[in-house]
């Protein structure tokens, strides 16, 4: 999967959550949480939502790796 | 024949517009379907019917703005499972206009048809009527923002983001496809309810911004209630979470992920299980009297990204093992921020827990929501020292907080109270 296809799914995880959010507009090494006012619950959902998508499993140690979009697309781009 | 009841959804919810039947007169209903929703200042919300039988007549028509209490459509109860459903009737009109609805006294809350719960709770309406839900009309506030200052009226328009939602780039497409409409007046005369079905779901006979201050009036209203009326007093523990965080990170690593489970989870189990030894904190003040409530249905303050917040609780909240507070958790999360609750998860809370921590929080002191007696706050777990053994060591712990009604209990059962949920959180397999 390319790097484009990865980051099509975590955008739609993401908006799938916080339908209001634009996820472009993110910095890419903000966090993602504190940008987007979503709690654990919202961030276990967008875990999910990437599991189903890519077929990977992320493991909760691993969860802090992904809390900006440019550390999400290297840890995914890595399990892909 | 049993009354179907237009529901109290709240402390102060004194009326609500039935937006649309989903059930026609011959239907069948089994307990717990839902057979009409509601606009009240919480939104739309789906009203389930407590009786099981068949829909014999409408007697409220769609759009009409009725009390709580007053009927609207008359159930005949009885009907078996296995019997044949009732031949269709040509539904008679529905016989009351708006104007000459008139709200029953106190029959109203008969028990016949209303919810189990709203029969225990008779002359005092469940609690957080101070949980609007957002309006129907999803846009983002940067997307709300630039309606408003465009003078566009977005009410209709379907969104490209999920579910239909506005975002900025649409509000921009509509104002170059459309003249700038004004603003809605508050004022304005309500919409007639859409013919069809899935339109009149998402139909509301508020705007966005007039619903939003609805939300923020109801929630004033209640809270101010609760202050005025309610004694409170408060007590707060310090929890070392060292073995509850371990084992769920133990249970977790070895579970898929559409299975972990969130601390949340076993924070409000605890309270549950704590309720069943200290039921004084799971009960509501009537009648210059404490009056338990049979079931342990633990409400959650969940905040709407929109602003606001509901109080939806998970009913039983006692009797469900983590695995299932964790699904239900997560549904009724999904379903509140979508707009999409059940009047017997806003209706039939008996207590709140209100957990701040993932702000940043370190302790909440929160207001009660009358008639309950007590609410929960959780903090952030935060590393911190402790002592241990004679050693100062760093330790994840966790501030709860008890804001009680000082009429139904005393700081000596809250602090027992905190006692019992810190020690079922040291034994979180038990949970």
């Amino acid at each position: 999967m390319t790097e484009d296809q990865i980051r099509t799914q975590l955008f739609a995880a993401i908006t799938k959550v916080a339908p209001e959010a634009d996820p472009a507009s993110i910095p890419a090494d903000a966090d993602i949480r504190e940008e987007l006012d979503i709690d654990s619950m919202d961030f276990l959902n967008i875990m999910q939502a990437l599991h189903r998508a890519l077929d990977i499993d992320i493991p909760e140690r691993d969860y802090p790796k992904l809390f900006s979009i440019a550390s999400a697309l290297e840890y995914l781009s890595h399990k892909s | 024949m049993a009354e179907f009841l237009m529901p109290s959804l709240g402390a102060d919810m004194a009326d609500g517009r039935l937006v649309t039947w989903l059930k026609k007169p011959g239907d069948r209903v089994q307990r717990g379907d839902i057979i009409a929703e509601v606009e009240t200042d919480k939104g739309v919300i789906e009203v389930e019917v407590f009786t099981s039988g068949t829909v014999e007549k409408l007697l409220v028509e769609e759009g009409t703005k009725v009390p709580v209490g007053v009927a609207l459509a008359l159930i005949r109860e009885g009907v078996s499972e296995g019997s044949a459903p009732a031949a269709p009737k040509r539904a008679e009109p529905p016989v009351r206009p708006a104007s000459a609805v008139q709200a029953k006294p106190p029959p109203a809350f008969a028990p016949a048809s209303a919810p189990p719960p709203a029969s225990a709770l008779a002359s005092a309406p469940p609690p957080p009527a101070a949980t609007p839900q957002p309006a129907r009309l999803r846009l983002s506030p940067a997307a709300r923002r630039l309606a408003r200052e465009l003078g566009l009226d977005p009410t209709g328009a379907r969104g490209s983001g999920p579910d239909g939602a506005l975002t900025r780039a649409d509000i921009e497409a509509l104002a170059k496809a459309r003249h700038p409409a004004p603003e809605p007046e508050p004022s304005a005369p309500a919409p007639r309810p859409a013919p069809e079905r899935a339109e009149s779901r998402r139909a509301t006979s508020a705007g966005p911004e007039n619903l939003a201050l609805r939300m923020r009036q109801a929630i004033a209203a209640a809270m101010s209630r609760s202050n005025r009326e309610i004694p409170h007093y408060y007590v707060a523990h310090t929890i070392d979470m060292t073995i509850a965080l371990d084992w769920l990170t133990e249970t977790n690593a070895a579970r898929p992920i559409a299975e972990r489970i969130l601390p949340g989870a076993l924070l409000l189990k605890a309270v549950a299980l704590a309720l069943v030894d200290y039921p004084e904190f799971n009960g509501r003040w009537e009648n210059d009297q404490l009056v338990s409530n049979s079931r342990i249905n633990v409400g959650s303050a969940i905040s709407l990204r929109n602003g606001g917040l509901v109080i939806p609780a998970i009913l039983e909240t006692d009797q469900r093992s983590l695995d299932e507070l964790m699904h239900k958790l997560q549904d009724v999360v999904e379903r509140a921020r979508r707009g999409q609750l059940r009047s017997s998860e806003l209706s039939e809370g008996t207590i709140t827990v209100t957990s701040l921590g993932e702000r940043g929080v370190q302790s909440v002191y929160g207001v009660i929501y009358p008639p309950q007696v007590a609410l929960v706050g959780f903090g952030k777990v935060t590393e911190r020292p402790w002592v241990s053994a004679g050693h100062v060591v760093p330790r994840p712990l966790l501030d709860v907080t008890l804001a009680a009604d000082h009429r139904a209990s005393d700081g000596h059962r809250g602090a027992l109270f905190l006692a019992k949920i810190e020690k079922l959180l040291l034994e979180p397999e038990a949970l």
